[in-house]
Protein backbone atom coordinates (compact mmCIF):
# COMPACT_ATOMS: atom_id res chain seq x y z
CA UNK A 1 0.00 0.00 0.00
CA UNK A 2 1.40 3.72 -1.04
CA UNK A 3 1.97 5.83 1.53
CA UNK A 4 2.23 9.54 1.99
CA UNK A 5 4.63 11.97 4.05
CA UNK A 6 4.19 14.87 6.01
CA UNK A 7 5.22 16.74 3.05
CA UNK A 8 2.80 15.79 1.36
CA UNK A 9 -0.46 16.30 3.27
CA UNK A 10 -2.86 18.43 1.60
CA UNK A 11 -6.57 19.28 1.47
CA UNK A 12 -8.18 16.30 0.26
CA UNK A 13 -5.69 13.69 0.58
CA UNK A 14 -7.19 10.29 2.30
CA UNK A 15 -5.36 8.50 4.30
CA UNK A 16 -5.47 5.66 6.81
CA UNK A 17 -6.07 6.63 10.24
CA UNK A 18 -6.68 4.19 13.07
CA UNK A 19 -7.69 1.86 10.94
CA UNK A 20 -10.59 4.08 9.18
CA UNK A 21 -9.76 5.87 6.30
CA UNK A 22 -9.85 9.67 6.75
CA UNK A 23 -9.22 13.01 4.38
CA UNK A 24 -7.64 15.69 5.38
CA UNK A 25 -9.38 18.82 5.82
CA UNK A 26 -6.47 21.28 6.96
CA UNK A 27 -3.02 20.71 7.23
CA UNK A 28 -0.71 23.58 9.18
CA UNK A 29 2.86 23.28 9.71
CA UNK A 30 3.73 24.60 13.50
CA UNK A 31 7.43 25.45 14.33
CA UNK A 32 8.36 26.63 17.25
CA UNK A 33 11.22 28.36 17.39
CA UNK A 34 14.49 26.55 15.95
CA UNK A 35 12.69 23.39 17.50
CA UNK A 36 10.25 20.40 16.15
CA UNK A 37 8.51 20.74 13.09
CA UNK A 38 4.96 19.40 13.47
CA UNK A 39 1.87 18.90 11.28
CA UNK A 40 -1.22 19.62 12.54
CA UNK A 41 -3.65 18.28 10.71
CA UNK A 42 -7.56 18.21 10.57
CA UNK A 43 -8.85 15.17 9.14
CA UNK A 44 -12.78 14.20 8.66
CA UNK A 45 -13.53 10.64 9.05
CA UNK A 46 -14.97 9.24 6.20
CA UNK A 47 -17.52 6.54 7.45
CA UNK A 48 -18.40 8.59 10.58
CA UNK A 49 -17.92 11.72 9.29
CA UNK A 50 -16.48 13.05 12.41
CA UNK A 51 -13.86 15.68 12.24
CA UNK A 52 -10.41 15.10 14.47
CA UNK A 53 -7.47 17.12 15.21
CA UNK A 54 -3.98 15.08 15.24
CA UNK A 55 -0.63 16.07 15.22
CA UNK A 56 2.66 14.64 13.41
CA UNK A 57 5.98 14.50 13.28
CA UNK A 58 7.45 16.05 10.11
CA UNK A 59 8.89 13.60 8.11
CA UNK A 60 6.59 10.40 9.58
CA UNK A 61 4.38 9.31 6.98
CA UNK A 62 0.69 7.25 7.08
CA UNK A 63 -0.56 4.88 5.01
CA UNK A 64 -2.76 6.13 1.73
CA UNK A 65 -6.66 4.91 2.09
CA UNK A 66 -8.10 3.50 -1.32
CA UNK A 67 -10.38 5.65 -1.33
CA UNK A 68 -12.24 7.04 -4.62
CA UNK A 69 -14.95 9.35 -5.04
CA UNK A 70 -17.63 8.32 -8.11
CA UNK A 71 -20.81 9.86 -9.59
CA UNK A 72 -23.41 6.93 -9.62
CA UNK A 73 -27.04 6.64 -9.86
CA UNK A 74 -28.89 5.66 -7.41
CA UNK A 75 -31.54 2.80 -8.03
CA UNK A 76 -33.50 1.61 -5.31
CA UNK A 77 -33.65 0.80 -1.66
CA UNK A 78 -34.45 -3.09 -1.15
CA UNK A 79 -35.67 -2.34 2.45
CA UNK A 80 -31.93 -3.14 3.54
CA UNK A 81 -29.28 -2.07 1.10
CA UNK A 82 -29.36 1.10 -1.37
CA UNK A 83 -28.10 0.37 -4.67
CA UNK A 84 -26.08 2.47 -7.11
CA UNK A 85 -25.44 2.04 -10.89
CA UNK A 86 -22.29 3.42 -12.32
CA UNK A 87 -23.68 4.86 -15.35
CA UNK A 88 -20.81 4.03 -17.94
CA UNK A 89 -19.63 0.61 -16.70
CA UNK A 90 -23.08 -0.25 -15.41
CA UNK A 91 -21.28 -1.95 -12.39
CA UNK A 92 -23.74 -1.87 -9.68
CA UNK A 93 -22.82 -1.37 -6.10
CA UNK A 94 -24.89 -1.82 -2.31
CA UNK A 95 -24.81 0.59 0.15
CA UNK A 96 -25.76 -0.42 3.57
CA UNK A 97 -28.05 2.12 5.97
CA UNK A 98 -25.26 3.32 8.03
CA UNK A 99 -23.27 4.51 5.08
CA UNK A 100 -26.14 6.35 3.14
CA UNK A 101 -26.67 7.63 6.52
CA UNK A 102 -28.87 11.21 6.14
CA UNK A 103 -28.17 10.88 2.42
CA UNK A 104 -31.42 8.67 1.96
CA UNK A 105 -33.46 11.86 2.73
CA UNK A 106 -32.69 13.15 -0.02
CA UNK A 107 -32.43 10.49 -2.62
CA UNK A 108 -34.71 9.82 -5.37
CA UNK A 109 -34.88 6.93 -8.00
CA UNK A 110 -32.47 7.84 -10.69
CA UNK A 111 -31.30 10.42 -9.25
CA UNK A 112 -27.06 11.32 -9.62
CA UNK A 113 -25.03 11.52 -6.67
CA UNK A 114 -21.52 11.10 -5.09
CA UNK A 115 -20.76 7.11 -3.67
CA UNK A 116 -17.39 7.38 -1.80
CA UNK A 117 -15.76 3.84 -2.02
CA UNK A 118 -13.36 2.62 0.24
CA UNK A 119 -11.70 -0.82 -1.04
CA UNK A 120 -14.08 -1.01 -3.67
CA UNK A 121 -17.03 -0.86 -0.68
CA UNK A 122 -19.50 2.40 -0.46
CA UNK A 123 -18.76 3.89 3.02
CA UNK A 124 -21.00 7.44 2.28
CA UNK A 125 -23.63 8.69 -0.11
CA UNK A 126 -23.13 12.32 -1.04
CA UNK A 127 -26.11 13.95 -2.88
CA UNK A 128 -26.00 17.00 -5.13
CA UNK A 129 -25.86 19.79 -3.39
CA UNK A 130 -29.52 20.99 -4.63
CA UNK A 131 -32.07 18.39 -5.45
CA UNK A 132 -35.73 18.95 -6.67
CA UNK A 133 -38.24 16.90 -5.25
CA UNK A 134 -42.53 16.85 -4.94
CA UNK A 135 -44.00 18.13 -1.87
CA UNK A 136 -46.01 14.52 -0.48
CA UNK A 137 -47.79 16.36 2.19
CA UNK A 138 -48.20 19.61 3.93
CA UNK A 139 -50.87 22.24 5.40
CA UNK A 140 -52.66 24.30 3.10
CA UNK A 141 -51.48 27.60 3.19
CA UNK A 142 -53.79 30.72 3.87
CA UNK A 143 -55.10 32.28 0.93
CA UNK A 144 -53.23 35.16 -0.47
CA UNK A 145 -49.82 34.76 1.23
CA UNK A 146 -47.66 35.13 -1.49
CA UNK A 147 -44.97 37.01 0.95
CA UNK A 148 -43.41 33.92 1.54
CA UNK A 149 -42.73 34.82 5.53
CA UNK A 150 -43.25 32.63 8.45
CA UNK A 151 -43.50 29.41 6.52
CA UNK A 152 -44.71 25.76 8.01
CA UNK A 153 -43.28 22.33 7.10
CA UNK A 154 -43.52 20.36 4.01
CA UNK A 155 -42.75 16.38 3.78
CA UNK A 156 -41.13 15.49 0.50
CA UNK A 157 -41.67 12.56 -1.61
CA UNK A 158 -38.30 11.11 -0.27
CA UNK A 159 -39.40 11.51 3.32
CA UNK A 160 -37.76 14.79 4.17
CA UNK A 161 -38.89 17.90 6.14
CA UNK A 162 -38.36 20.45 5.42
CA UNK A 163 -39.63 24.30 6.05
CA UNK A 164 -41.92 25.85 2.66
CA UNK A 165 -43.10 29.27 2.27
CA UNK A 166 -46.87 29.18 3.31
CA UNK A 167 -47.61 29.50 -0.45
CA UNK A 168 -46.28 25.85 -1.49
CA UNK A 169 -49.01 23.31 -2.03
CA UNK A 170 -48.76 19.30 -2.36
CA UNK A 171 -47.54 18.09 -5.59
CA UNK A 172 -45.32 21.13 -6.31
CA UNK A 173 -41.76 20.58 -6.86
CA UNK A 174 -39.09 22.56 -4.79
CA UNK A 175 -35.70 23.42 -5.21
CA UNK A 176 -32.95 22.19 -1.92
CA UNK A 177 -29.89 22.46 -0.90
CA UNK A 178 -28.90 19.19 0.37
CA UNK A 179 -26.35 20.80 2.83
CA UNK A 180 -28.62 22.81 4.66
CA UNK A 181 -32.31 21.56 4.33
CA UNK A 182 -33.11 24.72 3.22
CA UNK A 183 -35.92 25.28 0.71
CA UNK A 184 -33.84 27.40 -2.35
CA UNK A 185 -37.14 28.07 -4.47
CA UNK A 186 -39.94 26.42 -6.08
CA UNK A 187 -38.84 24.52 -9.42
CA UNK A 188 -39.40 26.03 -12.97
CA UNK A 189 -41.61 24.00 -14.54
CA UNK B 1 2.16 24.82 -21.53
CA UNK B 2 1.07 28.23 -20.57
CA UNK B 3 3.78 29.46 -17.74
CA UNK B 4 2.26 32.02 -14.73
CA UNK B 5 5.06 34.63 -14.78
CA UNK B 6 3.51 37.23 -12.89
CA UNK B 7 3.95 37.79 -9.23
CA UNK B 8 2.00 36.51 -6.84
CA UNK B 9 1.68 39.64 -4.65
CA UNK B 10 0.22 42.63 -5.71
CA UNK B 11 2.25 45.76 -6.60
CA UNK B 12 1.20 47.07 -3.46
CA UNK B 13 2.92 44.60 -1.41
CA UNK B 14 6.34 45.19 -3.49
CA UNK B 15 6.45 48.75 -2.65
CA UNK B 16 5.25 48.14 1.32
CA UNK B 17 8.62 45.65 1.19
CA UNK B 18 10.48 48.68 -0.17
CA UNK B 19 9.32 51.05 2.43
CA UNK B 20 9.68 48.49 5.20
CA UNK B 21 13.57 47.81 4.10
CA UNK B 22 13.95 51.60 3.59
CA UNK B 23 12.65 52.21 7.38
CA UNK B 24 15.20 49.56 8.81
CA UNK B 25 17.76 51.31 7.31
CA UNK B 26 17.23 55.07 8.31
CA UNK B 27 16.36 53.26 11.75
CA UNK B 28 19.94 52.01 12.13
CA UNK B 29 21.75 54.38 10.34
CA UNK B 30 20.30 57.07 13.13
CA UNK B 31 21.07 54.30 15.48
CA UNK B 32 24.28 53.89 14.16
CA UNK B 33 24.69 50.58 13.57
CA UNK B 34 26.93 49.24 10.28
CA UNK B 35 24.88 47.26 7.56
CA UNK B 36 26.64 44.50 6.81
CA UNK B 37 26.67 41.42 3.99
CA UNK B 38 28.05 38.07 4.70
CA UNK B 39 27.63 35.28 2.18
CA UNK B 40 24.98 32.66 1.62
CA UNK B 41 26.75 30.39 0.53
CA UNK B 42 29.66 28.79 2.98
CA UNK B 43 31.74 25.64 4.41
CA UNK B 44 30.09 25.06 7.24
CA UNK B 45 26.48 25.49 8.51
CA UNK B 46 24.84 25.24 11.73
CA UNK B 47 24.36 22.27 13.76
CA UNK B 48 20.61 22.57 14.81
CA UNK B 49 18.91 19.36 15.64
CA UNK B 50 15.83 20.33 13.70
CA UNK B 51 16.94 22.39 11.20
CA UNK B 52 17.59 21.09 7.40
CA UNK B 53 19.74 22.77 5.05
CA UNK B 54 20.36 22.63 1.40
CA UNK B 55 23.83 21.58 0.33
CA UNK B 56 25.53 22.11 -3.48
CA UNK B 57 27.44 20.64 -5.50
CA UNK B 58 31.27 20.25 -4.76
CA UNK B 59 33.12 23.96 -5.35
CA UNK B 60 35.80 22.69 -7.69
CA UNK B 61 37.09 19.19 -8.24
CA UNK B 62 37.77 17.23 -4.51
CA UNK B 63 36.72 20.38 -2.40
CA UNK B 64 33.35 19.84 -0.44
CA UNK B 65 30.23 20.63 -1.01
CA UNK B 66 29.02 24.72 0.26
CA UNK B 67 25.62 24.84 2.17
CA UNK B 68 22.77 27.42 1.59
CA UNK B 69 22.56 29.40 5.40
CA UNK B 70 20.13 28.89 7.30
CA UNK B 71 20.84 32.09 9.08
CA UNK B 72 23.61 34.59 8.87
CA UNK B 73 24.98 33.78 12.48
CA UNK B 74 28.27 32.42 12.89
CA UNK B 75 29.56 34.63 9.77
CA UNK B 76 28.08 38.15 11.97
CA UNK B 77 29.98 36.72 14.74
CA UNK B 78 33.08 36.29 12.68
CA UNK B 79 32.40 40.08 12.47
CA UNK B 80 31.78 40.84 15.90
CA UNK B 81 34.88 39.30 17.28
CA UNK B 82 36.92 41.37 14.28
CA UNK B 83 36.00 44.52 16.23
CA UNK B 84 33.31 46.22 13.57
CA UNK B 85 30.94 47.30 16.56
CA UNK B 86 27.29 46.89 16.16
CA UNK B 87 26.15 45.05 13.14
CA UNK B 88 22.96 44.36 11.12
CA UNK B 89 22.27 42.48 7.64
CA UNK B 90 19.49 42.47 5.73
CA UNK B 91 19.45 38.90 3.87
CA UNK B 92 17.98 35.75 2.56
CA UNK B 93 18.09 32.33 4.47
CA UNK B 94 17.23 28.84 3.72
CA UNK B 95 15.56 25.99 5.08
CA UNK B 96 14.71 23.03 3.73
CA UNK B 97 11.48 21.00 3.88
CA UNK B 98 9.78 24.25 5.49
CA UNK B 99 6.81 25.18 3.35
CA UNK B 100 3.36 26.43 4.83
CA UNK B 101 1.20 29.21 5.48
CA UNK B 102 4.20 30.43 7.47
CA UNK B 103 7.24 29.27 5.11
CA UNK B 104 8.80 29.57 2.39
CA UNK B 105 12.10 27.60 1.88
CA UNK B 106 13.85 30.74 1.35
CA UNK B 107 13.03 33.61 3.60
CA UNK B 108 14.02 37.16 4.48
CA UNK B 109 15.37 37.88 7.61
CA UNK B 110 16.92 41.15 9.57
CA UNK B 111 19.55 40.12 11.86
CA UNK B 112 21.40 42.54 14.21
CA UNK B 113 23.91 42.42 16.58
CA UNK B 114 24.40 45.42 19.54
CA UNK B 115 28.01 45.08 21.18
CA UNK B 116 27.47 46.00 24.72
CA UNK B 117 23.47 44.96 25.27
CA UNK B 118 22.12 42.64 27.57
CA UNK B 119 19.13 41.03 26.80
CA UNK B 120 16.39 43.43 28.34
CA UNK B 121 18.40 45.97 26.62
CA UNK B 122 18.14 43.97 23.13
CA UNK B 123 14.15 43.54 23.98
CA UNK B 124 13.85 47.32 23.77
CA UNK B 125 15.62 47.65 21.17
CA UNK B 126 13.37 45.88 19.27
CA UNK B 127 10.19 47.27 20.10
CA UNK B 128 11.49 50.55 19.59
CA UNK B 129 11.99 49.23 15.96
CA UNK B 130 8.91 47.34 15.80
CA UNK B 131 7.37 50.28 17.12
CA UNK B 132 8.67 52.04 13.78
CA UNK B 133 7.26 49.00 11.27
CA UNK B 134 4.06 47.57 12.71
CA UNK B 135 0.70 49.34 12.40
CA UNK B 136 0.33 51.95 15.45
CA UNK B 137 -2.43 49.69 16.82
CA UNK B 138 0.01 47.55 18.34
CA UNK B 139 2.02 49.67 20.56
CA UNK B 140 -1.22 51.85 21.99
CA UNK B 141 0.97 50.17 25.05
CA UNK B 142 4.04 48.67 25.73
CA UNK B 143 4.03 45.17 24.17
CA UNK B 144 3.47 42.82 26.62
CA UNK B 145 6.67 41.18 28.20
CA UNK B 146 6.18 37.51 29.88
CA UNK B 147 8.97 35.17 31.28
CA UNK B 148 8.69 31.72 29.76
CA UNK B 149 7.98 29.32 32.53
CA UNK B 150 5.33 32.03 33.94
CA UNK B 151 3.51 31.95 30.61
CA UNK B 152 3.86 27.73 30.17
CA UNK B 153 2.61 27.55 33.91
CA UNK B 154 -0.41 30.01 33.45
CA UNK B 155 -1.87 27.87 30.29
CA UNK B 156 -0.58 24.52 30.93
CA UNK B 157 -0.57 24.21 34.55
CA UNK B 158 2.93 22.84 33.99
CA UNK B 159 6.48 23.50 35.65
CA UNK B 160 8.87 24.18 32.22
CA UNK B 161 11.92 24.06 33.86
CA UNK B 162 11.26 20.72 36.00
CA UNK B 163 10.48 17.80 33.95
CA UNK B 164 7.86 15.78 35.53
CA UNK B 165 6.54 12.92 32.62
CA UNK B 166 3.27 11.76 34.19
CA UNK B 167 2.04 15.28 34.73
CA UNK B 168 3.19 15.97 31.28
CA UNK B 169 0.86 13.37 29.84
CA UNK B 170 -1.65 14.03 32.28
CA UNK B 171 -1.97 17.47 30.66
CA UNK B 172 -1.60 16.48 27.02
CA UNK B 173 -4.58 13.46 27.35
CA UNK B 174 -6.92 16.05 29.23
CA UNK B 175 -6.47 18.69 26.23
CA UNK B 176 -6.75 15.68 23.56
CA UNK B 177 -3.25 15.88 22.39
CA UNK B 178 -2.71 12.12 22.61
CA UNK B 179 -0.30 12.27 19.91
CA UNK B 180 2.16 14.06 22.31
CA UNK B 181 2.90 11.10 23.85
CA UNK B 182 3.94 9.14 21.39
CA UNK B 183 5.89 11.97 19.39
CA UNK B 184 7.95 13.45 22.54
CA UNK B 185 8.49 9.96 24.58
CA UNK B 186 10.51 10.96 27.31
CA UNK B 187 12.31 14.43 25.49
CA UNK B 188 11.71 17.03 27.98
CA UNK B 189 12.35 19.80 24.86
CA UNK B 190 10.20 18.14 22.51
CA UNK B 191 7.12 17.71 25.07
CA UNK B 192 8.16 22.01 25.34
CA UNK B 193 7.90 22.54 21.67
CA UNK B 194 4.79 20.21 21.60
CA UNK B 195 2.50 22.10 24.34
CA UNK B 196 4.07 25.65 23.38
CA UNK B 197 2.63 25.90 19.90
CA UNK B 198 -0.22 23.86 20.60
CA UNK B 199 -1.65 25.14 23.82
CA UNK B 200 0.29 28.37 24.53
CA UNK B 201 0.72 30.46 21.38
CA UNK B 202 -2.80 30.30 20.63
CA UNK B 203 -3.09 31.96 23.81
CA UNK B 204 -0.57 34.58 23.01
CA UNK B 205 -2.87 35.95 19.97
CA UNK B 206 -4.67 38.06 22.80
CA UNK B 207 -1.33 40.05 23.81
CA UNK B 208 -1.08 41.31 19.74
CA UNK B 209 2.79 41.60 20.25
CA UNK B 210 4.35 40.35 23.17
CA UNK B 211 7.79 38.93 24.05
CA UNK B 212 8.72 35.74 25.86
CA UNK B 213 11.95 35.59 27.70
CA UNK B 214 14.35 33.32 29.31
CA UNK B 215 14.36 30.10 27.75
CA UNK B 216 14.08 26.95 29.67
CA UNK B 217 18.19 25.77 29.38
CA UNK B 218 17.03 22.53 27.33
CA UNK B 219 15.98 25.20 24.26
CA UNK B 220 19.17 27.00 24.30
CA UNK B 221 20.12 27.45 20.92
CA UNK B 222 23.30 30.26 21.35
CA UNK B 223 21.97 32.53 24.18
CA UNK B 224 24.14 32.09 27.02
CA UNK B 225 22.89 30.71 30.36
CA UNK B 226 20.85 33.23 32.96
CA UNK B 227 23.64 33.18 36.21
CA UNK B 228 20.59 33.96 38.74
CA UNK B 229 18.79 31.19 37.41
CA UNK B 230 21.08 28.80 34.93
CA UNK B 231 17.74 26.39 34.79
CA UNK B 232 17.29 29.14 32.01
CA UNK B 233 19.05 30.96 29.20
CA UNK B 234 18.85 34.47 28.41
CA UNK B 235 16.82 34.26 24.92
CA UNK B 236 13.71 36.31 23.32
CA UNK B 237 11.17 35.07 20.95
CA UNK B 238 8.82 37.66 19.80
CA UNK B 239 4.92 36.75 18.64
CA UNK B 240 2.60 39.04 17.33
CA UNK B 241 -0.85 37.95 16.83
CA UNK B 242 0.34 34.57 17.78
CA UNK B 243 2.75 34.37 15.24
CA UNK B 244 6.34 33.95 15.98
CA UNK B 245 8.17 36.97 14.32
CA UNK B 246 11.78 37.09 15.89
CA UNK B 247 13.94 35.03 17.99
CA UNK B 248 16.86 36.84 20.03
CA UNK B 249 19.89 35.52 22.95
CA UNK B 250 22.53 37.26 25.21
CA UNK B 251 24.88 35.45 22.80
CA UNK B 252 26.77 32.84 24.04
CA UNK B 253 30.61 33.62 23.87
CA UNK B 254 32.43 31.03 25.52
CA UNK B 255 34.04 28.85 23.05
CA UNK B 256 34.34 25.89 25.18
CA UNK B 257 30.89 25.69 26.06
CA UNK B 258 30.10 26.63 22.66
CA UNK B 259 31.97 23.48 21.12
CA UNK B 260 30.04 21.47 23.63
CA UNK B 261 26.32 22.32 22.63
CA UNK B 262 27.64 21.90 18.74
CA UNK B 263 28.48 18.54 20.34
CA UNK B 264 25.17 17.59 21.77
CA UNK B 265 23.75 19.00 18.59
CA UNK B 266 25.79 16.70 16.52
CA UNK B 267 24.84 13.65 18.41
CA UNK B 268 20.98 14.43 18.46
CA UNK B 269 20.99 15.28 14.59
CA UNK B 270 22.49 11.77 14.62
CA UNK B 271 19.87 10.02 16.62
CA UNK B 272 17.33 11.67 14.61
CA UNK B 273 18.53 10.61 11.20
CA UNK B 274 19.18 14.06 10.10
CA UNK B 275 22.10 14.79 7.72
CA UNK B 276 25.39 15.19 9.40
CA UNK B 277 27.38 18.09 10.01
CA UNK B 278 30.90 19.34 10.80
CA UNK B 279 30.79 22.18 13.80
CA UNK B 280 31.92 25.43 12.33
CA UNK B 281 36.26 25.86 13.10
CA UNK B 282 36.09 29.41 11.46
CA UNK B 283 33.41 30.76 14.12
CA UNK B 284 34.93 28.24 17.15
CA UNK B 285 37.93 30.18 16.66
CA UNK B 286 36.34 33.90 16.27
CA UNK B 287 34.93 32.74 19.51
CA UNK B 288 38.43 31.67 20.88
CA UNK B 289 39.97 35.02 19.57
CA UNK B 290 37.10 36.87 21.74
CA UNK B 291 33.42 37.88 20.91
CA UNK B 292 32.30 41.16 22.34
CA UNK B 293 29.46 40.93 25.12
CA UNK B 294 26.56 41.50 22.52
CA UNK B 295 23.01 40.24 22.02
CA UNK B 296 21.62 39.39 18.69
CA UNK B 297 18.07 38.92 17.55
CA UNK B 298 16.67 38.02 13.60
CA UNK B 299 13.13 39.18 12.49
CA UNK B 300 11.54 37.12 9.68
CA UNK B 301 10.54 39.96 7.23
CA UNK B 302 8.29 37.92 5.04
CA UNK B 303 6.30 37.44 8.39
CA UNK B 304 6.31 40.93 9.33
CA UNK B 305 5.41 41.98 5.79
CA UNK B 306 2.19 39.11 6.34
CA UNK B 307 1.47 41.10 9.74
CA UNK B 308 1.57 44.70 8.31
CA UNK B 309 -0.71 43.98 5.42
CA UNK B 310 -2.78 41.07 7.12
CA UNK B 311 -2.07 38.32 4.86
CA UNK B 312 -2.61 34.85 6.07
CA UNK B 313 -0.38 33.28 3.84
CA UNK B 314 3.17 34.08 3.31
CA UNK B 315 2.87 33.41 -0.75
CA UNK B 316 0.44 37.01 -0.28
CA UNK B 317 3.49 38.92 0.29
CA UNK B 318 6.37 37.45 -1.85
CA UNK B 319 6.55 37.89 -5.70
CA UNK B 320 7.31 34.30 -6.37
CA UNK B 321 7.24 32.28 -4.00
CA UNK B 322 9.07 28.75 -4.24
CA UNK B 323 6.06 27.05 -6.30
CA UNK B 324 6.34 29.72 -9.21
CA UNK B 325 10.28 31.32 -8.79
Amino acid sequence: MASYSTSEFKGGLKLMMDGDPCSIIENEIVKPGKGQAFNRVKLRNLKTGRVIERTFKSGESLEAADVIELDMQYLYNDGEFFHFMHPESYDQYQADESAVADAKLWLKDQAMCILTLWNDAPISVTPPNFVELEIAETDPGLKGDTSGGGGKPATLETGAVVRVPLFVQIGEVVKVDTRTGDYVSRAKA
Amino acid sequence: MVYAWQPACSIELIRLRARVLHEIRLFFYAENVLEVETPILCHAIGTDPFLDFFSTAELTGKQPSLYLQTSPEFAMKRLLAAQTGSIYQITKAFRKGELGRLHNPEFSMLEWYRVGYDLRQLMDDAELLLGRLLPEEYFSEPATRLCYADVFQQYTGLNALQFDLECYQLVAEKRGLVDAIRLCADDHSSWLDFLFSHIVQQELVKYGICMIYDYPACLPSLARLNTDNPLTVARVEVFVNGIELANGYYELADPQQQRQRFEQEILIRERNGAERVQQDERFLAALQNGLPDCSGIAIGLDRLLMIISQKNHINEVLAFPVENA
